[in-house]
């Protein structure tokens, strides 16, 4: 039972740590660069999980995937099943949660290269997105690689946006979170306090390399500092 | 002197108006008209002129309000038919004061960089080539952190030049560099610019490097273009009060060399149309074209009899041919052969009992006299 959630859990963020990956990096450079007057509206948007109490993001995730919501009327549609109480309704809930804690490392990483190296780029001739893939993604990857690391890790451990979007499936929607909020609601200590103690070791590990990594040469591939 | 009337193909030509509405005293536009043909344009002034917004206009990293920008019949800005190239589609090599290179490339790919658009082998070459022109063929693996400030500088020109751009933009690239690393940075360029024939602007407050470069200078002050000319007109005739504060020198020879004295740390130069012989430092300008020689005139002497157990080389009788006093300063014309302007206090004509047509010698030493490039 304890290998079915683990195995979900660790499912679960590695689908979302990737997708964050994909979505954070343009989400990242946009918020580092664009001189938009609204940026900073999109800015207090996305760390907008940051200070929600999860079941209040999960309340809204859950009416917004709803069976009754057009997005998840669309979904059904597609899928054949709804959207929500599945693992791909938890994968939605958890990229909306983890979000800041992808982006923004990854913004402050973009953000501190120097811009005259930017200039220097487009006046060498590069596009935009070449000095994008040359310049900015290189010198940003400590934070990329921080962000990714970050989400994974944040993914773990999340408990009231599950709760509320994904209920408690076995196999599905069970996380190990929930599945200690189970035991311990069968008062069956001794299980719930051998689950906490792996999924505590396993975010522990996580973050001891995040920390021993950064400090280390092997972080700063590309000599950067 | 004036450029060509008709523009020849390559020639820059910049018209720019660009405002910068600031509090009281800080609000600045910069308005300059001009056109810079082949070879070295310097410009010349104090920080704050606005020379490095005019290059950041030239290379688009900033819009100018009203402006018309064309590098022979391309057009890069016009504000007139709605034109602004990106910078990248410029061809115009900017050389940033911070230098900018890419810190996490060596010196070879930061070179390469530019040359994207060509196979492999072919940009192998060119790399190779201009990294051994810039002589930093042995550094070509190393990061930009394991050079010194002499090799990033000559590393950042390369990465520049071997782009081939249209018109080059230097913003005080050697300023950092000791006198003998940026005499021969210089060379290098301008070993460069004989074969690649492009309009060159350079931004320098150092009169040293106006006069070693000089060809054409254009003075800038406040943002607007206040004297232009050869380094000869602009600084020694200046037009206005920038100009002649920065560049200071009263008397400025054409020269001929005629001999190097290594051991003393000096050389011989004979001012042109005389039989005058200058003993000056030692300097690393080409011997083989004509040579300047700028003294300031508060830098010379005079004495009313022949001076005697003097440590300065350069000592020469000749006659005042005027004498006037512009507030507390005499200025006297003294010709010995050629004619010198020298300023002195009323206090010492009087002791001196100097007068127009009057006999003197005329003093001044070694370390008072700068070699200047001539052009």
């Amino acid at each position: 039972m304890t290998l079915q959630a683990l195995t979900l859990t660790l499912r679960l963020a590695v689908t979302v740590s990737f997708i964050l990956l994909i979505v954070g990096v343009p989400l990242a450079y946009w918020l580092a660069y664009s001189r938009r007057r609204w940026k900073f509206f999109v800015e207090a948007l996305v760390s907008l999980p940051i200070v929600l109490p999860p079941t209040v993001l999960g309340f809204y995730v859950l009416v917004a995937i709803g069976p009754l919501s057009p997005v998840g009327r669309w979904y059904q549609a597609i899928a054949g099943h709804p959207l929500a109480f599945t693992f791909e309704g938890l994968v939605v809930g958890s990229v909306l949660y983890s979000l800041p804690f992808a982006v923004q490392p990854m913004a402050a990483s973009f953000a501190s290269i120097d811009n005259k190296l930017l200039d220097a780029s487009a006046l060498l001739g590069a596009s935009r997105w070449r000095t994008f893939r040359r310049i900015v993604l290189p010198l940003g990857l400590p934070g990329v690689l921080t962000g990714f690391v970050l989400s994974f890790a944040h993914t773990l451990g999340e408990f009231g946006v599950v709760l509320m979007i994904g209920g408690n499936i076995p196999g599905a929607t069970r996380t190990i979170s929930i599945l200690i909020f189970d035991q311990v609601e069968a008062l069956d200590y001794a299980a719930a306090n051998r689950t906490a103690l792996l999924l505590l070791a396993l975010c522990f590990v996580i973050l001891a390399a995040l920390y021993g990594l950064r400090k280390s040469a092997a972080w700063n591939v590309w000599g950067w500092k | 002197m004036s450029g060509p009337v008709a523009s020849a193909l390559g020639d820059l030509s910049v018209r720019i108006r660009k405002s910068f509405p600031g509090e009281r005293a800080s609000s600045f536009t910069l308005d300059v008209d001009f056109t810079a043909a082949a070879g070295f344009t310097i410009l010349f002034g104090a920080s704050g002129a606005g020379k490095t917004t005019l290059f950041d206009c030239i290379a688009g990293l900033q819009a100018p309000e009203a402006a018309r920008i064309t590098i022979g019949q391309t057009v890069l800005f016009d504000s007139a038919s709605s034109v602004n190239l990106s910078p990248n589609r410029r061809s115009v090599g900017y050389l940033l004061q911070t230098l900018a290179l890419f810190p996490h490339m060596t010196v070879s790919q930061n070179v390469e960089y530019g040359l994207n658009g060509l196979h492999g082998s072919e940009r192998q070459s060119r790399s190779g080539e201009i990294l051994e022109l810039f002589r930093i063929s042995a550094m070509a693996e190393r990061r930009p952190e394991e050079i010194s400030g002499g090799e990033r500088q000559r590393a950042a020109l390369a990465r520049t030049l071997v782009t081939r751009p249209r018109v080059l933009l230097l913003d005080e690239p050697l300023t950092a560099l000791d006198a003998v690393t940026k005499s021969q940075i210089l060379d290098d360029l301008r070993a460069w610019n004989n074969q690649h024939r492009i309009p060159i602007l350079y931004v320098t407050h150092q009169r040293e490097e106006v006069f070693a470069l000089g060809e054409n200078v254009i003075a800038l002050d406040a943002g607007g273009i206040v004297a232009r000319g050869s380094p000869h007109e602009v600084l020694q005739r200046p037009q206005s009060e920038t100009v002649a504060q920065l560049a200071g020198f009263e008397n400025v020879f054409d020269c001929a060399f005629v001999a190097d004295h290594p051991e003393q740390g000096t050389m011989t130069c004979r001012v042109a149309g005389s039989a005058l012989e200058l003993e000056v430092p030692l300097s690393r300008v080409d011997r083989s074209r004509p040579l300047r020689i700028g003294i300031r005139a508060g830098d010379i002497l005079l004495a009313s009899s022949a001076p005697q157990g003097l440590s300065a080389r350069n000592v020469f009788s000749g006659l005042i041919t005027s004498l006037e006093q512009r507030d507390v300063m005499v200025v006297a014309k003294v010709n010995c052969g050629t004619e010198f302007e020298v300023h002195l206090t009323p206090a010492a004509r009087e002791s001196l009992l100097l007068a127009s047509g009057g006999k003197v010698w005329l003093v001044a030493k070694t370390y008072s006299c700068q070699v200047l490039q001539g052009s």
